[in-house]
């Protein structure tokens, strides 16, 4: 009998140690982002840093400026959720509202295996088949442009927008429906008055899940958006994203220099927008748990 | 009258927009494939690159891609199941166990080019690693761990209470009970949020850039500790590096068609046991 509490002793002790050492590790992220970023806000001020608008990390002396950068993500997202919005949404309200069961069974799964395509894939696409073909219709010195990105990323994010805002379409309750269709609204009006307004929460943490993804996405933007580090004018300019620029330039930062903690205090801006969109998505996604009577 | 033309209207274009999503998803699978399987034959699977990266096959590439993989896995499983066991039946209910928990939702959310700062920063340079598999699969596995832990979790407090409380009934500890009933009950669930994240790691390229990954490396690796060649980094640098564009472009597409294939058929797999769970349990 005490051989056997023992045992049990060990066990929990066993999982107790595993499982902080994992959180030892998502920990450490956060500890290394600030340790190797903040140095740069001592070195050029965290304004001049963050609003400074030239961005020549290599000339003598370096500018370090991430304002085009900054610009550049805010382009190409925005370009994105233009894209994926509309197609994610209206693909999720045809599977929840007019789609039949088979078919719906048949294209939930499709869509969802869509998601996981690499991005190194999109990206290449990008590369190959739509830069010529932008380049040609819109008669550019380069196809490489926010546009293209934009276009990419936006096509990236839509099945995963798609998949969540389906998921939150098909928790309204049936009787949300009927009580609709017995004061005599016909389908259309109970999905754009009734449906919609019950799932909106839902739908817009798809939305800003996708644009937590759109705007984190590497492989994508740094194959297909330009790479010019300057402020964009029109959606035809090529832009250098914040993570394009970390994958582009972390090659060449010596480490320990102020390119090198540059680079790192990008990250450390990237990580904490992410963790706010993620922050907004959980809690407006537990206030429609609970205003639509599930459990938090 | 015209509430019906609204919502014919409505429709119609709800249904554009799926038509336009499966369009243009289909049309990157379709363009790959094409252009992809020209290319690929026997000896392109088999064989390693030759003539500076224009000739020959991707097998190094190939290998590369598995051992990075496998090498995460091994890293991440473990440890990302014991850390949802821990949550799930060990931890008592507290606020620092939510706090844990919504951080581990928030990580899976991390852009990945950050993990793969992390690891440079961790493995190659303060750990000294250097840029090795052993590198590129931690970084990867730390990657994977908060998939893992949540969908372990998931699968983990979706077994009935009724069922653990039989167990402890009988006479059963805590942990025969963990080992004896609700692992193998939760074993369909965690085995498919493993396999999903199996596929998500294979096709990553920002968290091996810095941390694993060469552009050309003769032969097969040969230890931990060595360079590798990875197919998503591979189809990147075939694009921007080298000097002939045209012949890597033909061998890109071909390494596209093997990722796409390879990441495609795991998710597929994972998302097939989903769905028969979803329909088993109503």
């Amino acid at each position: 009998m005490n051989y056997k509490r023992i045992k049990e002793k060990i066990y929990k002790w066993i999982f107790t140690v595993l499982a902080f050492s994992s959180l030892f590790f998502l920990v450490g992220i956060m500890i290394v982002l600030f340790k190797e970023g903040t140095p740069i806000f001592k070195d050029v001020g965290f304004f001049k840093f963050l609003f400074g608008s030239k961005w020549y990390p290599t000339y003598e002396p370096p500018d370090f400026g991430i304002l085009p950068l900054i610009l550049g993500s805010i382009w190409v997202t925005a370009g994105a959720i233009i894209v994926c919005v509309p197609l994610g949404v209206g693909s999720a309200l045809y599977l929840n509202e007019l789609a039949g069961f088979r078919q719906r069974q048949f294209l939930k799964p499709i869509i969802e295996l869509l998601a996981s395509i690499p991005s190194v894939v999109y990206g290449f696409f990008g590369m190959v088949i739509v830069t010529p073909f932008l380049q040609k219709t819109f008669n550019l010195p380069t196809g490489l442009t926010a546009l293209n990105a934009s276009l990419i990323l936006g096509l990236m994010a839509t099945p995963t927008v798609c998949s969540i805002a389906e998921d939150a379409l098909s928790y309204v309750p049936r009787s949300f429906r009927e009580a609709s269709f017995a004061v005599g609204a016909n389908r259309w009006q109970t999905l754009t008055r009734v449906v919609i307004p019950a799932a909106g929460s839902g739908i817009s943490t798809a939305i800003i899940l996708g644009m937590s993804r759109a705007i984190g996405e590497t492989m994508t933007v740094l194959m297909v958006a330009g790479g010019a580090g300057v402020i964009p004018k029109t959606f035809l300019d090529p832009v250098r994203p914040m993570t394009s620029a970390i994958a582009a330039e972390m090659g060449e930062a010596p480490m320990g220099g102020d390119h090198y903690h540059a680079l790192f205090a990008i990250a450390l801006i990237l990580f904490l927008i992410t963790f706010v969109f993620n922050i907004i998505a959980e809690i407006i996604s537990r206030r429609f748990r609970i205003k639509l009577g599930l459990s938090g | 009258m015209k509430k019906n033309i609204t919502q014919n209207i409505g429709f119609f274009l709800l249904f554009a927009c799926i038509i336009a999503t499966l369009f243009f998803l289909g049309t990157i699978i379709y363009f790959i494939f094409t252009r992809g399987i020209q290319i690929i034959s026997w000896e392109f699977l088999t064989q390693p690159p030759r003539n500076a990266m224009t000739e020959g096959g991707v097998a190094p590439v190939i290998v590369g891609t598995l051992y990075l993989t496998l090498g995460a896995m091994v890293f991440a499983v473990p440890l990302g199941l014991a850390c949802a066991i821990y949550l799930c039946e060990y931890s008592p209910k507290s606020i620092v166990v939510n706090i844990i928990r919504i951080s581990i939702n928030n990580l899976a959310g991390v852009p990945s080019v950050v993990f793969g700062l992390f690891g440079l920063a961790v493995f190659v340079n303060f750990l000294n690693f250097g840029v090795s598999i052993l590198s590129g699969s931690l970084t990867l596995g730390i990657l994977a761990l908060p998939l893992i832990i949540s969908a372990s979790q998931e699968a983990l407090v979706a077994v009935p209470h009724s069922i653990r409380e039989a167990s402890l009934s009988l006479g059963a500890s805590k942990w025969e009970t963990i080992k004896r009933i609700v692992l193998p009950t939760a074993l369909p669930g965690i085995l498919t949020g493993v396999i999903l994240s199996i596929g998500r790691v294979a096709g990553e390229t920002a968290p091996i850039l810095f941390t694993a990954a060469a552009f050309y490396k003769r032969g097969y690796p040969k230890s931990i500790f060595s360079e590798v060649m990875a197919l998503p980094y591979h189809i990147y640098a075939l694009m921007t590096e080298g000097t002939h564009p045209d012949k890597q472009k033909a061998i890109a597409y071909g390494c596209s068609l093997i990722l796409l294939f390879l990441v495609l058929f795991i998710s597929g797999i994972a998302i097939y046991l989903r769905q028969r769970q979803r329909s088993y349990h109503g």
